[in-house]
């Protein structure tokens, strides 16, 4: 097929082949038309050898993704591990999934302004002011719990509104509007908190609950593992069949099993540990929701598809048509809800919101979670597990310092030369994937 | 043959600070009818492109849509009334794979929320095989073709919609011979469905292989506009090096009255 090189301007076209009718007219393929697979494509092989090689390809081209991570939470549980066996008990690993979920929560929002280039400098100041909303209209004012939340979590919404508009339409730098707004959201939780400085949470109210809420039956943490299991391979059973009938490329059966053990392993693991201390926290299940749910947005939806292209090329997906502006506020409106979210997530971890809410290292552990987590902090790379994962790993250090009896100095030094390491690791993977033809 | 006029321009102008990019140009394109557009690098032939494609707004001047003045303020203004264009630096995302750049901005839903991946796919596999393109594979990313490969997935792309007038900018510059006698016969094959081309090239044997017009730009004005039939390539070289200004063009200038 690639041998014969027909004269300019005689070679046999299709006839029909040009789309008039639009998208969704079919374009009907000439029976002498080349196949679309070049044979020097590398194709995965079948089986273990299979997944061997193309790890190996990957590692080589620099596309990393969530492998470095793995690999340095790996390390750092053996090393604690190994320093104080309380580390690895499942006491610990418990809290440890409890309180990620602030940070975590804050770092998914981090996630898609990354996706975008851009950096949002304010989250820890929009968590602490929202976590006082909701303090402050719940327990000082008496306000409706649910009408507190949905306050809480629309002014995170109105504060990534505005910082969005003054990003995108003003055309200010992204980290000078988030600068300027870490300062002034800070100064507006200090006023809102008022005189005393501290508002306590009733301990019954819903945000309180939902941190502290933990399912003790066995079957709620082995139910949710195994439903997230029973999910997973239906729809990639449901995605095969779909791409079989279009006569696409799909993935095989051995494929997705052995996709799907890998996720059961883990899963179980998750849930037989959960289940040895107290059970399945529930904020922990809704945090893995959360990440569910947005990767979703970002890798399925329209929208998602319009984030990464912003962060790939603007100046293309300005002219493919998409409304650059919109997206970018809608980007900052997400961030900034979510640090709401991971805001009262935190006020109820510790029962109340102070004037020292949203402060101290937040900010920087939330953007080092998601860069950690290998969302590149060059744009249009990512995915909201990396916050997860970079939430787990500040936590792991954070929890295996304190277990040492380590003081906060060493252990901002630790977690500042991990978040180096990430970023180095980010840089040099790029560098990698560009002589590679990968960026 | 020709049709009637789909798109023209009417004394469009572009400045960018300092620089007269575009002076009173004038162009028309006939449904059916490739239009090769000509001229020495820097001569305003991507300003006018992107002029047209909504990109960049004029300062003066009229763009009439089939005998009507039309307003494009945006890309999306141009994609709606059916310009599709392939810029000259292409306009891809390298992030994404070929798939996600051929839909990108119009891609295939399910439940009207939900990218239809397998739709999509399905679609571009056809439709690059129908016009003959070979990729790797349409699941990798953009930065890892080559910039051959590139270009052809943005003219795949630029054909996904269903385009009147089609716009391409030196779409053959970084192609191999084989590719670019493809990318010929495929102007060919718009003009046969009764599209309007505007094809811009430096390849003289390209431009007069495909082209019905040929309108040449010289420092942002019109110098000249040849029929490809009652021509030849001295006469247009002539013309976009400045050799010879054309006639009419310096009447109509002086009539304008005001101008040098
Ligand atoms: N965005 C811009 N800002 C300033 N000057 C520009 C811009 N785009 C084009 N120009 C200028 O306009 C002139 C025409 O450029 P261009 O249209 O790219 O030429 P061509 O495509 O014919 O080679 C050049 O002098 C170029 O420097
Ligand atoms: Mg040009």
């Amino acid at each position: 097929m690639s041998g014969d090189t027909p004269e300019p301007g005689h070679r046999p076209l299709p006839e029909d082949s040009m789309p008039t009718g639009g998208v969704n007219a079919p374009v009907p393929v000439a029976a002498e038309a080349t196949p679309a697979v070049d044979p020097r494509l590398i194709v995965r092989q079948e089986g273990l050898k299979g997944y061997l090689i193309e790890f190996k390809r990957r590692l080589t081209s620099g596309e990393l993704g969530s492998a470095p991570v793995v690999v340095a939470l790996i390390v750092i549980w053996a090393v604690f591990g190994s320093l104080n066996s309380s580390f690895l008990s499942a006491q610990n690993l418990s809290n440890l999934s409890q309180q990620i979920v602030g940070t975590g929560m804050i770092a998914l929002g981090v996630v898609f302004v990354l996706l975008l280039g851009e950096i949002d400098l304010s989250v820890g100041s929009v968590s602490g002011l929202c976590a006082a909303i909701f303090a402050v209209m719940n327990v000082t004012h008496g306000v409706n719990q649910w009408v507190a939340l949905l306050s809480a979590v629309a002014g995170g919404a109105l504060v990534g509104l505005v910082q969005g508009l003054f990003f995108a339409k003003v055309g200010v730098p992204a980290f000078v509007v988030t600068l300027a707004g870490n300062l002034g959201w800070n100064g507006l939780m200090l006023q809102i908190l008022g005189a005393s400085g501290t508002v306590n949470l009733s301990g019954k109210d819903i945000v309180s609950r939902l941190y502290s809420t933990i399912y003790g039956q066995q079957i709620a943490a082995y139910g949710m593992a195994a439903a997230g299991v029973v999910l997973f391979l239906g729809s990639s059973l449901l995605d095969t069949r779909r791409r079989k009938a279009a006569g696409v490329p799909y993935r095989t059966l051995t494929d997705v099993l052995v996709r799907t053990a890998a996720l059961a392993v883990v899963g179980f693991l998750v849930a037989y540990t959960l289940n040895q201390y107290k059970g399945l926290p529930l904020a922990l299940l809704v945090f893995v929701v959360f990440v569910v749910v947005l990767e979703f947005v970002l890798r399925r939806t329209p929208y998602g598809r319009k984030v990464f292209a912003l962060g790939g090329n603007i100046e293309g997906a300005r002219r493919a048509g998409i409304n650059v502006s919109l997206v970018r506020i809608t980007v900052f409106m997400i961030c900034s809800t979510m640090a709401a979210i991971g805001g009262l997530f935190l006020a109820a971890q510790i029962q109340s919101a102070s004037q020292t809410s949203g402060g101290g290292n937040l900010l920087m552990n939330a953007i080092a979670a998601a860069v950690i987590g290998g969302t590149s902090l060059f744009g249009g790379r990512g995915s909201t597990w990396s916050a997860l994962l970079g939430a787990l790993v500040i936590g792991s250090i954070q929890s295996g310092m304190n277990i040492q009896g380590l003081s906060n100095a060493i252990q901002f030094m630790i977690t500042g030369a991990v978040l180096l390491a990430a970023v180095v690791i980010d840089s040099l993977a790029r560098r990698t994937q560009k002589s590679a033809g990968r960026a | 043959m020709t049709g009637e006029t789909v798109l023209a321009l009417r004394g469009i102008s572009k400045r960018f600070g300092a620089v007269q990019a575009l002076t009173g140009i004038e162009l028309e394109v006939r449904a059916g009818e490739v239009v090769a557009l000509v001229g020495d690098n820097g001569a305003g032939k991507s300003t006018l492109v992107k002029t047209i494609a909504g990109v960049n707004q004029p300062d003066e001047g009229v763009i009439e849509w089939e005998g009507r003045p039309v307003a494009i303020h945006r890309p999306q203004d141009a994609q709606h009334l059916g310009i599709a264009t392939v810029y000259q630096d292409l306009a891809l995302c390298d992030n994404l794979d070929v798939v996600g750049n051929l839909f990108l901005g119009r891609e295939l839903k399910q439940f009207g929320l939900v990218l239809d991946e397998v739709g999509m796919e399905k679609r571009s596999r056809q439709l690059l095989d129908s016009l003959s393109i070979r990729i790797p594979s349409v699941r990798i990313p953009i930065a890892s073709l080559s910039g051959g490969q590139r270009q052809v997935v943005a003219i795949a792309r630029a054909l996904i919609g269903s385009p009147k007038v089609v716009i391409l900018d030196e779409p053959t510059a970084a192609l191999g011979v084989e590719q670019t006698a493809q990318v010929l016969d495929l102007v060919e094959r718009l003009r046969d469905q009764r599209l309007g081309v505007i094809l811009i090239s430096h390849n003289m044997a390209d431009v007069m292989a495909v082209a019905d017009t040929v309108a040449v730009l010289r420092l942002g004005r019109n110098n000249g506009v040849f029929d490809k039939r009652s021509t030849n390539q001295e006469q247009i070289i002539s013309a976009i090096t400045g050799a010879t200004d054309n006639a009419v063009t310096r009447r109509q200038a002086r009539g304008e009255g005001g101008e040098r």
